[in-house]
């Protein structure tokens, strides 16, 4: 994709700013993530290079982990809780909401590009379960109506 | 007159920032969680005996609020009266947690003020020998769960030779039930740091890394602020505390693995690597991080020790019972009406930690059980709630006390629900390295399915003798503690609430 060879210079320096890191894929690979939203394609082979490893090696480490994503999220990323503490205060009926809402299944994106839905296991905000985190801000005590209104907000800025 | 409202990250999740806007004419300091999330957002203010508290607050009520201040404080409908005579404050034994609520997370002056670098410059004073004696001595035992004396692999790692040793602390704390960790990290972040740099001179390693999850980001802008507040102050570098020893260290951010809590999986992590458990021995006491010895620690173990230093081991060892020394930071989650963090001594039991200071269910609906120890931990029926809290205690209930977060559940949760989500989450966090959990855990999921579909009880007792077997190959066979221990809170809904899966008692006892 001609679009991902446009972010190689960002990429090629913070390899070259890393460069004698030890243990530097993780950083990496948040940085760039942080920087595009995603870790393109483009990038392996220069990653690859850097660190003197396999381009194998590389997308080893990329799926392996949860939080690292190869295509573009949504405009907006809801996790919700599915962990212990949040299913013993309803977790999965506010999953059922979500999936009901947006027509979705756990994983899955909207059409409009809109919202992305993930399921995550603990914020750590367990004594005031359920919680979910949206765009990187965590909402605990969560009602059905309080997620239906930080759904109405999501929808109101597309 | 000054005003005091949390900067947690729970906190905030629960409205503390908007109560702020509200207040902004006023003078408002942010400090730590008291952890009395139940009262969240919780503002204090302070009066001639003390600190009183309103909560739990939402914006609307400020004004009010505001009124109650010019005139009888009491009067206001939210008002707790002095905050550490709460009840549920005032029985704690708040050692680790001391500050909390107290002091603003990154004010080096509120953080000397109350104690902070006095175990830094005693373990300076006395040296490598008899700080290392001191953690020994004080049977601190491992926080993150595996309960192993941390004075063993001090003496282990001072006493190995090497050009290059590591201090890492596990910081991944991914067990539903448990938030002490972020807590601490968010709102104490100078005892950590003071922890690593004591652990740091005297096991002789000169560097050190925290890896955190990805999921608290607060924690980790807090410690990264911190660490180069430290740096300024000379807590870190090249002559740490005046000790003529170099201690410096960095955050690293996990990448959503449930796995990389595990430590060898998360020393693989660090290097760069997929968070694939290792095979021990070596122990990383021994080859750790790069091959080298390294002393692995959770939050709370490294963030004792600076107490430990200030006021001598037998200081600590005064608290607990057996061999659960000093305190731990209970954490009461789930379906709980008071959830909190309840620091004190080892040994009082899950029926007070539930009853009184949880209040029992939020819904009000009966208590069904409680999981302690995180999604590995048993389920525990109430029946046996008098169990005192100690790491022995609840082994010898076949459960464990973990990293001490409990969840509650009512008796509308579905413990055969809850057993099948056992295994489904082992299945999709198994780092694939041993066969009992990367394939076990995944027929786990089809074996229950199986026993929950079974027309008849010849079925269903075939389907409990495959799954018992199957959680029996897990338990023994694993490579470590996420194969190991999902069978209890398979086995032990299984054993306790045999009617979730269609069972009478008789076939699940058989």
């Amino acid at each position: 994709m001609p679009d991902e060879m446009l972010h190689l210079p960002m990429v090629n320096s913070l390899l070259e700013r890393h460069k004698g890191t030890p243990g530097a894929l993780l950083p990496i690979l948040h940085e760039i993530q942080a920087g595009i939203g995603y870790i393109p394609d483009a990038a392996i082979p220069e990653i690859a290079h850097a660190l003197n490893q396999s381009q194998a090696e590389i997308r080893g480490v990329i799926s392996f982990y949860h939080d690292f994503r190869t295509a573009p999220p949504a405009r907006h990323i809801l996790r919700l809780c599915r962990a212990e503490s949040c299913k013993s205060r309803g977790a999965e009926q506010l999953a059922a909401q979500l999936r009901d809402r947006l027509q979705l299944d756990d994983h899955g994106s909207s059409a409009d590009g809109s919202i992305s839905l993930r399921p995550v296991y603990c914020l750590g905000a367990c004594a005031c379960s359920p919680a979910l985190e949206l765009d990187g801000q965590v909402h605990a005590r969560l009602s059905t109506e309080r997620l239906d209104a930080l759904l109405d907000a999501c929808r109101e800025d597309v | 007159m000054s005003l005091y409202l949390s900067c947690d990250s729970l906190a905030r999740a629960v409205g503390a920032d908007a109560v702020a806007s509200a207040l902004a004419s006023q003078d408002l300091q942010r400090t730590s969680s008291r952890g009395l999330y139940w009262l969240e957002p919780l503002l204090e203010v302070d009066s001639p005996q003390g600190r009183i508290g309103f909560g739990p607050l939402t914006a609307a009520d400020v004004p009010s609020v505001l009124d109650a201040l010019r005139g009888e404080p009491s009067s206001h409908p939210l008002a707790l009266g002095l905050v550490e005579e709460l009840p549920y404050l005032k029985s704690q034994q708040r050692l680790l947690f001391a500050r909390a609520g107290i002091t603003r997370p990154l004010s080096l002056d509120d953080y000397r003020a109350h104690g902070g670098f006095e175990g830094l410059t005693r373990a300076v004073t006395i040296g490598g020998d008899e700080t290392a004696t001191a953690v020994f001595d004080s049977g601190l035992r491992g926080r993150g769960g595996a309960a192993f004396p941390a004075g063993i692999k001090w003496r282990t790692v001072r006493a190995t030779q090497a050009a290059q040793k590591y201090i890492v602390c596990n910081a991944d704390e991914g067990d539903s039930g448990t938030f002490a960790d972020r807590m601490l990290m968010e709102g104490d972040p100078f005892l950590l740091i003071e922890g690593m740099a004591i652990a740091g001179i005297t096991v002789g390693a000169s560097y050190g890394y925290i890896y955190v999850r990805s999921e608290y980001p607060q924690a980790i802008a807090t410690l990264n602020e911190a660490l180069e507040i430290a740096r300024t102050n000379g807590y870190l570098g090249a002559n740490v505390g005046g000790s003529g020893l170099a201690f410096d260290m960095e955050v690293r951010v996990g990448a959503g693995a449930y796995i990389c809590g595990e430590e060898t999986a998360l020393l693989d992590s660090l290097e760069g690597k997929r968070g694939i458990v290792r095979a021990k021995p070596p122990i990383p006491a021994l080859q750790g991080l790069f091959g080298l010895p390294t002393l692995v620690h959770n939050v709370l173990t490294l963030a004792s020790v600076p107490l430990i230093l200030a006021k001598g081991a037998q200081f600590y060892r005064d608290y607990g019972m057996g061999r659960s020394l000093g305190t731990m930071p209970f954490q009461l989650a789930g379906n709980i009406r008071r959830g909190g963090l309840v620091e004190r001594a080892f040994g009082l039991t899950l029926r007070e930690l539930v009853e009184d200071y949880g209040g029992g269910t939020a819904s009000g609906r009966p208590l069904k059980a409680a999981q302690v120890g995180g999604p590995l931990g048993a389920w525990v029926p109430p029946s046996q709630f008098d169990t005192p809290l100690d790491y022995e205690a609840f082994a010898g209930i076949g459960a464990m006390l973990g990293h001490g977060g409990v969840v509650v559940a009512d008796d509308s949760l579905d413990m055969a629900h809850m057993a099948r989500f056992a295994m489904q989450f082992c299945a999709e966090e198994s780092c694939g390295k041993c066969t009992p959990c990367r394939i076990g855990s995944t027929r786990g999921v089809e074996v229950i399915d199986r026993l929950l579909a079974a027309p008849d009880q010849s079925g269903r007792d075939e389907q409990v003798i495959i799954l018992k077997d199957l959680c029996d190959t897990l338990q023994y066979g694993s490579l470590c503690a996420l194969g190991g221990m999902v069978s209890f809170p398979v086995a032990s809904a299984l054993k306790y609430f045999p009617a979730d899966f269609g069972l009478q008692s008789s076939e699940a006892d058989q």
